[in-house]
């Protein structure tokens, strides 16, 4: 094989395509999905009760503890199993479905540290302030506290994000076609090895590595004024 | 209006405050004073319940404070406060700052709101800050701000703790001239501070605190005239005598 011929990717493009397209949906689902439910971990983790406290430290502990690989296999197992409990029929889920929810659940975990370092960022004496104006706890946190969190942490929650726009490449084990799933069902069929392998290192790379340019770009523009 | 009787207060096994017992009746300016440390701003703070007190009770407008089933949202939106590090939303513009609570809080229109925030901030002289955020205005703005926000939400009272403690010294004036000219309008005022300048002028009754505990509760004539107790003639030499 001492020539190259990069007329693999021509041709399979739109397979190839329509895997990157997968790989970006789930990675916009897991990022707000996580984002909200790693939130309310954080609040939870954070809040005065400890049955609410030990649920989120239990949750984002598992979570970070075990490899993202197995969750997804986990999940692709018992995911079907217990909607059948759930519902009495069997319900094929899929493997390009059931990652849209293990991802969310699994990346929830990072991005509830996240936010937790951000509320804590945010002085107690804003607190005390949106109490003292009449606020309720839910008004507080919304009006006052989780968007001071949230802009505090922008650039490390988008940062985790391209991380885990990476990671989505991990449903090859359940066989779904994200865009590195394409790209490795097209190897095994046409033996191109080197020209697929090599053009998408080359695709994730100019797309993280310009998100993330963009990040340090948005930082610098974001910044809460103090 | 604010009636504080034998509140203590412990941290863990660390007592705070000690069977504080005072009253600030309505249109009365009660000014804290007392060596940091002596429970000032813990006690301002038990007022509007962001401090948890033990024992004892604070009834704020005929509301007990300390009663479980108090709507603490709703009696906080009645007592206005001042901190020390002045504490506007970094995020918001001064304008929105003024008129959040109002808004949320009091249900009032965006429109109202608006009239009414601009009005206080013309009040403190701030009106052509509107736009802008905290972090562009300095200290002495910021707390004239917040003077005008706490105001927005028309407090039956004010509480102000150590409101010019953190301020440049070329700045307390300003901030005091807003204060003072609160005061002469009859409002409510219990004021933790070291502005004994501030006090002479508009205080009726001064409070001095130390390890905890009220030390003195005397009319403003006969607290600077002749502090009974050794603890705030000490004090007071300390602080007067530069």
């Amino acid at each position: 094989m001492s020539d190259f011929d990069f007329s693999v990717i021509l041709e399979n493009w739109g397979f190839l395509a329509q895997g990157l397209r997968y790989t970006v949906q789930v990675t916009i689902t897991a990022m707000l999905g996580g984002i909200l439910i790693g939130t309310v971990l954080a609040l939870m983790r954070l809040s005065s009760l400890p049955p609410l406290q030990w649920f989120a430290a239990g949750y984002v502990n598992i979570f970070r503890s075990v490899p993202l690989v197995q969750v997804i296999l986990a999940f692709y197992l018992i995911l079907p199993m217990v909607l059948q409990m759930i519902t009495g029929k069997q319900m094929p889920i899929g493997a390009a479905n059931s990652a849209y929810f293990t991802f969310t659940v699994f990346e929830a975990a990072y991005y509830s540290e996240i936010m937790r370092s951000g509320i804590q960022s945010v002085p107690r004496g804003q607190v005390a302030a949106g109490y003292a104006m009449g606020f309720t706890y839910g008004q507080t946190m919304r009006l006052v506290v989780l968007p001071q969190a949230f802009r505090n942490m922008l650039p490390v929650l988008l940062t985790q994000t391209i991380i885990l726009f990476q990671d989505v490449s991990l449903v090859y084990a359940i066989g779904a076609t994200d865009f590195f799933g394409a790209a490795d069902k097209i190897t095994q069929r046409d033996l191109r090895p080197v020209e697929m392998y090599t053009t998408v290192a080359v695709v994730y790379f100019v797309i993280c590595f310009t998100l993330s340019r963009l990040v340090k770009l948005l930082q610098s523009r974001i910044a809460i004024i103090r | 209006m604010i009636e504080i009787k034998n509140v203590s207060k412990w941290y863990g096994s660390f007592q705070v405050l000690t069977d504080c017992t005072t009253n600030v009746k309505k249109s009365e300016v009660v000014v804290v004073c007392g060596p940091s440390g002596s429970g000032k701003s813990t006690l301002i703070k038990c007022v509007n319940a962001l401090e948890p007190f033990q024992k004892g009770s604070i009834v704020v407008n005929g509301v007990a404070v300390e009663d479980p089933k108090t709507n603490l949202p709703k009696l906080r939106a009645q007592v206005g406060m001042v901190f020390q590090n002045f504490e506007l939303f970094p995020h918001m513009t001064i304008t929105d700052n003024l008129t959040i609570a109002q808004i949320k809080v009091l249900g009032r229109s965006r429109e109202e709101a608006v009239d009414k925030g601009l009005k206080l901030l013309d009040r403190v002289g701030l009106k052509a800050q509107a736009a802008k955020y905290p972090g562009q205005l300095s200290g002495g703005q910021q707390q004239r701000v917040a003077i005008a926000r706490a105001l927005a939400m028309d407090p039956i009272c004010m509480l102000f703790d150590e409101p010019t403690s953190a301020l440049d010294p070329e700045m307390i004036n300003e901030v005091l001239d807003v204060m003072v000219q609160l005061a002469h309008e009859g409002m409510t005022m219990m004021c933790v501070t070291h502005e004994m300048g501030f006090a002479r002028k508009v205080a009726h009754r001064v409070i001095f605190m130390d390890r905890g505990a009220i030390v003195e509760d005397a009319a403003k004539d006969d607290f600077f005239g002749q502090p009974r107790s050794e603890r705030a003639q000490n004090f007071l030499a300390k602080i007067l005598h530069h």
